[in-house]
């Protein structure tokens, strides 16, 4: 969500600063996700005082804003584990594995057609 | 017998005509085959056909119901668009390879018996090893040979598991099958080193990063899918399997998080997407069941689209890294697009594929009150939003802008993605239409657009999306590193080394200290003995001869080295040699003389 000019050596970067690019616009995008968060836990309160059956499985399905307030958790969680515990465990260097032999060359990611 | 050819004759020898065409013939005839494998599949009545004595068995090469039909379905489309994906680069390997593939899956799926099912499976392997030898890189050859090591490891358990449930009296049939017993646990085992569980799954993480860019479309669709079928098939309704897909769903979203390869990314969600289908073979009701069938069609459509579309920024930029990416929707609009439909369709987003298959085992678990897996995948959901949806377009086509400036994919990559985002689309839209038709249990009905199941889902990934979106301006993100994390495929990679490294210490010191004692001690001494031990056995024998016939010590001298001389070129005079010969006959008579004199004895 970094909005970055592109870089001025760049030909194109006048004609190709694209919409994702103006700050205006990512501000109407996160207004958006803001206002779809707000209106869809107001829908939820709404279901929950009217007493609208969303037939669920689970008692606390009917509870307003769970499946928001899981959501969220459940992914602040997820990067925060993978973050500082995960990481810390399992990262190594990225030619980790060809590291014995230093001839062995890395993938060369060349396009496909000169393959 | 039907009008219709078994869909994997169509495509074998198709693959076996492909590498001997050149120019735009190979290019029209690999077209031409999936097309007549999707006329072909509309000509196969349900039933079961193309029966094949073999000594004392009955192959059954066509068994046409509910549940193969629909998987064959999915792999008669995916065919075509593979194909179509690859065509421009006119690559005999890739094409080749993805006949093979298909060929070998359909076959799979449409076997009727264990043997069958076991020929087949062993084929998949080799499509997919040339599948990663199709990229031609160093390191795809070595993800070749470590992949071809795992899956000759796992049909090694798998024959031994089949050899010993057929010997045990079991059933050559390929239906269910009970959990119990050697024979059955193995099987068990082959199976889900193919479906990737967590620790014997690694290759999938290792390889599929490695392949071609049309090669890994034909992996992530083939491979796993009949996995999920056969267990489906033989094992439903286990417990284990339940938990290992709770597994498989939950853990791989962590890597995902911290993983700077996309393709890498999209394996690990790969695996969080298959872990939903075991969970629902697992719970084994009729709608769970279904929601595996449905899943695994709807997956396999979006993760090709989602691994097509990382692999035309692939072939437009060479790069696949996060690190190295972002910023392509504006040169690469029409991908971008369609990558985004492959996400909002695996993060079940309504109106998207992934919405209408994947509840249906959310359903099946709460209604079984598995209060603990039903929570662990609403997480899975949550999280393969959080790392598949919005992590793959957003650092391939927006995030920060890399000064990428390429050209958009080509058209062919184009209209494959588009049919395939069409499909996602359809599919998620108008589920009555299409995909539920050929559910196989038709008893279980399912309704998934209920204003309840709506509003939650969306709750849940717009709430997901915000927590990205404040972890992201927050910082609290992790940056993308260029790394290599460890996982299971460690024990393989540096494991094989340490084997290796055993191996190369003892094996070979036996060898070298053989080579010292054999070469060394033995054999000299077994050569001297052959060389002088005559001569010295004649000297030895003659000397007393020649001292009572009064000989000095200096003719005996000489007389020695004569017998040694002549003893060396085998040159003694004709008189000796037969001499010997007799006194030879003699031993020889009076030998059996005595053994026959014994015998008659011993029969009185």
């Amino acid at each position: 969500m970094k909005t970055n000019p592109p870089p001025t050596d760049d030909p194109k970067s006048d004609e190709a600063a694209g919409w994702f690019d103006k700050p205006e616009n990512v501000r109407k995008i996160l207004v958006g996700l803001f206002g779809a968060c707000g209106f869809f836990v107001l829908l939820d309160v709404i279901f929950w005082i009217t007493g609208f059956d969303k037939h669920p499985h689970f008692r606390w399905e009917q509870w307003p804003g769970f499946y928001a307030v899981y959501g969220f958790v459940a992914c602040v969680l997820l990067v925060l584990i993978a973050k500082h515990v995960l990481r810390p465990l399992v990262m190594r260097g990225e030619d980790y594995y060809d590291a014995e032999k230093p001839t062995a060359s890395k993938n060369d990611d060349r396009p496909s057609t000169d393959a | 017998m039907p009008d219709a050819l078994p869909p994997f004759a169509i495509y074998l020898l198709g693959a076996l005509v492909v590498p001997f065409l050149r120019g735009r013939v190979r290019q029209g005839f690999a077209l031409l085959v999936p097309v007549i494998g999707f006329v072909n599949f509309f000509l196969i009545p349900e039933g079961v056909h193309w029966k094949v004595p073999l000594l004392d068995f009955e192959l059954i090469l066509g068994r046409a119901d509910a549940w193969s039909l629909i998987f064959l379905n999915i792999f008669t489309i995916l065919s075509f668009v593979g194909i179509l994906y690859v065509v421009r680069d006119n690559d005999r390997l890739d094409l080749s390879a993805g006949l093979l593939y298909a060929g070998s899956a359909m076959g799979v799926i449409m076997a009727g018996d264990l043997l069958t099912l076991f020929f087949f499976w062993e084929m998949l392997t080799l499509g997919a090893v040339l599948c990663l030898l199709a990229r031609r890189t160093t390191a795809s050859g070595k993800a070749a040979y470590r992949y071809l090591l795992v899956h000759v490891a796992g049909g090694v358990i798998l024959l031994a598991g089949l050899a010993i449930h057929l010997g045990s009296g079991g059933s050559v049939a390929f239906d269910k099958i009970e959990l119990a017993g050697p024979g059955p646990i193995l099987i068990f085992l082959g199976f889900g080193i193919n479906c990737a569980w967590p620790l014997v799954g690694a290759w999938l993480t290792d390889t599929y990063p490695e392949a071609s860019i049309g090669g890994v479309v034909f992996m992530a669709t083939f491979t796993t899918k009949t996995a999920v079928y056969v267990l489906a098939r033989t094992f439903p309704g286990e417990e284990p399997l339940m938990w290992i897909g709770m597994a498989m769903a939950t853990i791989p979203i962590f890597y995902a998080v911290i993983e700077n390869d996309l393709r890498r990314v999209l394996a690990y969600s790969l695996i969080n997407q298959v872990g939903f289908m075991i969970v629902g073979v697992g719970l084994g009701t009729p709608l769970s069941l279904n929601g595996t069938a449905a899943h695994a069609y709807c997956h396999i459509l979006y993760k090709a689209l989602l691994f097509m579309s990382i692999g035309s920024v692939i072939y437009r930029t060479g790069k696949s890294k996060a690190t190295e990416l972002g910023g392509l929707y504006r040169c690469m609009p029409w991908t971008c697009v369609f990558c985004c439909i492959g996400a909002a369709s695996i993060s079940a987003f309504p109106l998207f594929s992934g919405f209408v298959s994947k509840s249906m085992i959310m359903s099946s678990a709460a209604a079984q009150g598995q209060t603990l897996i039903w929570l662990a995948l609403l997480f899975a959901s949550a999280g393969v939003f959080h790392h598949a949806g919005i992590k793959i377009p957003f650092f391939a086509f927006f995030s920060h802008d890399s000064g990428i400036r390429c050209k958009e994919a080509p058209v062919n990559q184009l209209i494959a993605m588009g049919i395939v985002a069409f499909l996602c689309v359809f599919v998620g839209t108008f589920p009555d239409l299409w995909l539920y038709r050929m559910l196989p249990n038709v008893e279980a009905s399912y309704a998934p657009y209920t204003v309840g199941h709506v509003t939650d889902q969306l709750a849940l990934l717009l709430f997901s999306a915000l927590a990205f979106t404040l972890l992201m301006r927050s910082g609290l993100y992790p940056a993308e590193i260029r790394s290599t994390n460890l996982d299971a495929d460690w024990f393989y990679r540096k494991g094989g080394r340490a084997i290796y490294r055993a191996f190369d210490w003892s094996l070979n010191g036996i060898n070298t200290a053989t080579a010292r004692v054999v070469n060394g001690r033995v054999v000299p001494a077994i050569t001297r003995f052959f060389a002088h031990g005559p001569s010295y056995l004649a000297t030895t024998a003659m000397t007393p001869v020649w001292k009572i016939q009064g000989h000095d010590a200096e003719e005996i001298a000489r007389r020695k080295e004569l017998v040694y001389l002549r003893c060396e070129r085998g040159a003694f005079p004709i008189g000796i040699t037969a001499c010997l010969a007799v006194f030879l006959l003699a031993l020889l008579f009076v030998v059996s003389y005595l053994s026959h004199a014994d015998h008659v004895h011993g029969n009185r």
